[in-house]
């Protein structure tokens, strides 16, 4: 490979003095600060809706399943590791190690969506739907029973498939991205301890996207 | 790359925030406390984690200050965002 074609593949560091942060590191840090705003928009959302509503709120445990979302929490946190373990991997220079745990970070992502998939399909079949509840479902049985408040319910659905499907739409993205890495970047040794910044760059966009589930696991589903 | 820096130790981090899940959990369904409390400590709970994994996962620890305050910035703006629109309901 010739020298020009070696320094092409390195970050165009420092491209910018001020800052001293290589091009796609900065526009991934800017992104995210947009990202923040933008759950802040959905969160911010949830909490006026949720306290200036005319009526309690369901309590937490009885519509959504706590166990299972609590493993999904789990392995989300897991999954961050393995990216941050993959990055420290291909830091040192070990290129077989940081392919497993980028694999396991995909692995981890997609039964993450794969998880949420079945927690939606499962919420829908009993009656809870982004509309509230359904009529003759098992969970009208406890609106009407007076276990959960009629009042709300059509908000709890709204907000709660709006902030927990855009974050899986979010995890969807981390995944795509990152076995578009694992494919076309990693297995054939494109990463090295000279250039990794694919890994560290993806994998900002994957610890934030676990960053915001650990505040929408508390807002959602504990509180 | 520029991104050379002492490297924290993950698996303790990940440890921590295995043991913060499993608090949050406890908290949330077996203490029994008041629930404005229990709100607090939930959210207490919940800001913890998150700055484990930006300031270790993410590197902001590690980082210039520069480049944390990209992160940082976004923050009380975000929490303008939030007041302001739960102002409508107190005013």
């Amino acid at each position: 490979m010739s020298q020009a074609m070696a320094g092409a593949m390195q970050p165009p560091f420092p491209a910018e003095r001020g800052i001293e942060v290589y091009n796609k590191k900065l526009g991934m840090w800017i992104f995210l600060a947009s990202e923040v705003m933008f759950f802040a928009a959905l969160i911010g959302s949830y909490v006026i809706l949720r306290f200036g509503a005319a009526g309690v709120w369901a309590k937490p445990g009885i519509v959504l399943s706590i166990q299972i979302t609590a493993f999904n929490t789990f392995l989300l946190i897991c999954s961050s590791v393995s990216m941050v373990k993959a990055y420290a991997a291909i830091q040192d220079g070990f290129q077989d190690k940081m392919k497993f745990w980028l694999l396991m970070t995909i692995l981890g992502g997609a039964t993450f969506v794969g998880i949420q998939v079945f927690e939606y399909i499962h919420l829908v079949e009993h009656g809870f739907t982004p509309a509230g509840v359904r009529e003759g479902s098992h969970l009208a049985e406890l609106v009407a029973n007076g276990t959960l408040p009629a009042a709300t319910m059509g908000l709890y659905g709204s907000t709660f498939f709006t902030m927990t499907g855009f974050h899986g739409f979010h995890v969807t993205c981390g995944v795509i991205s990152m076995l578009y890495l694992y494919l076309f970047k990693a297995l054939p040794g494109k990463y090295s301890p000279q250039d990794f910044s694919g890994i560290e760059v993806v994998g900002l966009y994957w610890h934030f996207v676990d960053l915001v589930w650990i505040i929408l696991f508390t807002i959602v589903y504990l509180v | 790359m520029e991104t050379a820096h002492k490297r924290p130790n993950y698996i303790l981090i990940w440890i921590y925030l295995a043991v913060l899940t499993a608090a949050e959990l406890a908290l949330a369904f077996e203490l029994p406390i008041k629930p404005s409390t229990k709100l607090a400590l939930l959210l207490f709970l919940a800001i913890w984690k998150a700055l484990l994994v930006g300031l270790y996962f993410m590197h902001l620890k590690f980082e210039k200050w520069n480049l944390r305050m990209l992160a940082i910035i976004p923050i009380p703006l975000a929490l303008i965002l939030l007041f302001a629109g739960m102002s409508e309901h107190i005013w």
